[in-house]
């Protein structure tokens, strides 16, 4: 049976409306939620979780999962990023395929395991790697390239701004994807940002090492953001919206940061439910 | 006036330098909107070339096939120039290139001498050089004349004196021309810059130039510029010196064919360049009559050994990576202490020092990869960024000061416990509790110690919700197994 199909079906059926036992073969997708979002932003986990569900995907999660390597590899630990990757593989490579709500983890894996395995690793892991990367999605890849939806059924009453995260931007290539699953969503009013592909200046511990030179391109990108008078802005990354989000608290602004996938598993039902 | 420290020897770390910088509103306003400028130029001009992506594949794979034959296409380089009556000369470091035409200048009895802009005499500090030696180096390129006479420094690659403006400049030349009623309108202040220059070229007989492309079948010189001061100094001159890197070769004429074309469009978003000059050793009776080329090897050959580094010899100067790099945006060029600025500098500068100096440069960098989406001859500049990195931080784990680095220590701790799902728990627990102490009511963190204080330096921090998602699965997993049974 088709995957695509019998995700568009579930959608299109009521709530979790349990398809007869062997009717269809489900989806099963492991969550690699990423070491901050488990730690700083769970809300992103649990969105995830609830939106692909919803899809009628059935979710796993490996608790031995950590992190992808990446803060090691970009800062220049070459060695401590490798035993990560190495450790991300060995634990994934069984599953039918990983998702990940993070483009910037996704590009690690997809730009940088493959030099550190060439470097540091042996044939057998190589090889392994090989045959798990088709299967490793962002979480916006997984849903229109993977399941074939662009419309998840969400509701969000908002004015929302779409901050493009470089790694999504220029190394995942998500291009239109994010647009076109924020314009299916139910009252959401996106409003366009100027100088989408200009870099907020997270850059993981450049926005330390180099903290006065980040907080100068974060003054521009948030010129651009309120600029468009949205109340919330989203990303595929919460690593920039840490980055913005401090900010927009730090100077008491309205606007408030959001990950793609919390806005994608709103409902009128769970809208309605918060209010209360 | 102290100009900014542009030896990466001396010059202090880039996050340091950028400080004074951030606070001149004035050149950061300069610095935006030149690049705004260029880069919106760029865009237009690569918007309309329907086969783009194939010419920078295709300037790329040239650039690629020479770096991977450098040794043979020198030598046919030195053979062709040579019997068209050029002089070779090889220069191992900077100061060989620097002794190689002092020699010259000294054999011709120079007192002065005229220079087309070259990022190569930057490199080696040439024109202090010339002064110690009582020679007197006039820059002809009009950006180059305006931090020449306004004792400043370039920084920018292709513009050099983009974070100076208009009024700027005419406060220079009033002052250093003598002409205090010069108007600051670009007509007047290129007429003042004309009528200094065109004395010089008439009356000096020795000049300087780099060189943007070494045509190995040919043995010529090939020089791209938009003013054409390039081209009095390449045709009055008796005598004509370039100074080129080794990695400057093309294999054949043809090749200009791509390179001039991504060359001009990435670099002043033109689609050719005003004057393209190209010359051949000596012509009797014609321009020059002695060619000297002085081809400089200072660490290149070093990089072109290194698998992931050698990329970074491709590059053509044509800056279209500092005018989209939003750091080099904010800061311009002089934070980088080096004639490289912007992301190519970030990656050359450290390399061209042996990794002995700049190894703050690499660090330089959001790593958003915009410079690699714009380079014409496709240098991942990036992936070479990170591998500096390494390089650095495989420095620092000699050095028993590393334990004092709270960044090594932080990556160190931070790998440990990624290494296991009980001591990333254990981790999460243990920041928790720590930052509780920093956590204010209303559940932000607006001021952190140490490392931390760089983040809240202008941003606040989310407050550690009560349940990590680990655990919140668990917990649901377990409520699972309830109804279940």
């Amino acid at each position: 049976m088709d995957h695509r199909r019998v995700a568009a079906l579930s959608h299109i059926l009521p709530f979790h409306a349990g398809l007869p036992f062997g009717w269809h073969q489900t989806m099963r997708a492991s969550l690699f939620i990423t070491c901050y979002n488990d730690t700083l932003f769970p809300e992103t986990g649990r969105a995830v979780v609830r939106l692909l569900e919803r899809l009628g995907v059935d979710v796993d999660f490996l608790p031995a999962q950590t992190c992808c390597g990446q803060m090691h590899a970009n800062t220049g630990f070459r060695g401590e990023a490798y035993s990560q990757a190495k450790r991300f593989v060995q634990l994934y490579r069984d599953t039918e395929c990983v998702v990940i709500p993070s483009s910037s983890c996704v590009a690690m894996i997809r730009d940088q395991y493959a030099g550190l395995f060439e470097e540091l690793g042996n044939e057998e892991l190589r090889s392994q790697f090989a045959d798990l990367l088709p299967r490793v999605f962002e979480l916006s890849e997984f849903l229109i390239d993977k399941l074939g939806i662009e419309d998840v059924g969400a509701y969000f009453p908002h004015r929302v701004a779409y901050h493009a995260s470089c790694h999504g931007l220029r190394s995942l290539h998500v291009a239109e994807r994010p647009f076109k699953l924020l314009s299916k969503v139910r009252e959401l009013k996106l409003v366009p940002a100027a100088n989408l592909d200009r870099c907020c200046g997270f850059g993981g511990t450049f926005s330390v090492k180099n903290a006065e030179v980040s907080t100068a391109m974060l003054d521009a990108k948030l010129t651009d953001l309120l600029a468009t008078n949205a109340e919330y802005c989203t990303a595929l990354d919460n690593s920039c919206l840490m980055h913005v989000g401090g900010a927009l608290h730090r100077r008491n602004e309205t606007m408030r940061p959001i990950h793609l996938a919390e806005i994608l598993a709103s409902t009128k039902e769970s809208t309605q439910e918060s209010a209360r | 006036m102290s100009g900014p420290v542009m030896d990466p020897r001396i010059a202090p770390p880039f996050p340091d330098a950028a400080l004074p910088i951030l606070q001149n509103t004035q050149l950061r306003k300069n610095v935006a909107h030149a690049t705004d400028v260029i880069q919106a130029k760029r865009n237009r001009l690569v918007a309309e070339k329907q086969d783009w992506q194939e010419l920078r594949t295709s300037g790329a794979a040239i650039r690629a096939h020479v770096l991977a034959n450098l040794a043979s296409y020198l030598e046919e380089f030195e053979k062709n120039c040579t019997a068209a009556g050029g002089v070779v000369h090889w220069a191992k470091d900077a100061a060989e290139a620097r002794q190689i035409i002092l020699g010259i200048l000294r054999e011709e009895k120079a007192s002065e001498v005229i220079k087309i802009k070259t990022m190569t005499s930057a490199e080696i500090q040439l024109n202090p050089e010339l002064e110690k030696a009582g020679i007197a180096a006039i820059e002809t390129d009009l950006a180059e004349l305006i931090l020449q006479l306004g004792e400043d420094e370039g920084s920018h690659i292709v513009v050099p004196a983009l974070h100076v403006n208009r009024q700027q400049v005419r406060e220079v030349f009033a002052r250093r021309m003598g002409l205090p009623e010069l108007p600051d309108d670009p007509e007047a202040l290129t007429a003042a810059a004309r009528a200094y220059l065109r004395k010089k070229f008439l009356s000096v007989p020795t000049a300087i130039s780099g060189a943007n492309f070494l045509i190995a079948e040919t043995g010529s010189v090939a020089i791209v510029e938009s003013e054409g001061n390039g081209r009095m100094c390449l045709t009055l001159p008796q005598t004509l010196i370039a100074l080129a890197g080794i990695e400057k070769v093309l294999p054949r004429f043809g090749d200009l064919e791509v390179l001039l074309q991504v060359l001009a469009r990435s670099a002043t978003g033109e689609r050719l360049n005003p004057y393209n000059s190209l010359w051949s050793g000596v012509v009797p009776g014609d321009g020059p009559q002695r060619f000297h080329v002085v081809l400089l090897d200072n660490g290149r050959s070093e990089i072109l050994g290194r698998k992931v580094e050698r990329q970074t010899l491709q590059c053509i100067r044509c800056a279209a990576c500092l005018n989209t790099c939003p750091v080099y945006r904010q800061t311009g060029g002089h934070a980088y202490g080096s004639p490289y600025a912007g992301p190519i500098g970030a990656i050359l500068t450290p390399q061209l020092e042996h990794m002995r100096h700049g190894q703050s440069l690499p660090y330089a960098s959001s790593l958003c990869g915009a410079c690699y989406e714009v380079c014409p001859v496709k240098i991942n500049i990036p992936e070479v960024l990170i591998d500096l990195r390494a390089k650095v931080v495989d420095q620092e784990r000699a050095e028993t000061k590393r334990w004092f680095d709270p960044m090594y220590v932080g990556m160190k701790a931070a790998n440990f416990a990624f290494a296991s799902a009980a001591r990333f728990r254990f981790a999460q627990r243990f920041g928790r509790f720590g930052l509780r102490f920093f956590t204010d009511k209303d559940g932000w963190v607006r001021k952190l110690p140490n490392l931390g204080a760089r983040w809240t330096l202008s941003r606040d921090l989310p407050g550690m919700p009560d349940q990590t998602f680990r655990q919140w699965w668990a917990e649901r997993e377990t409520g699972r197994g309830k109804e279940a049974r």
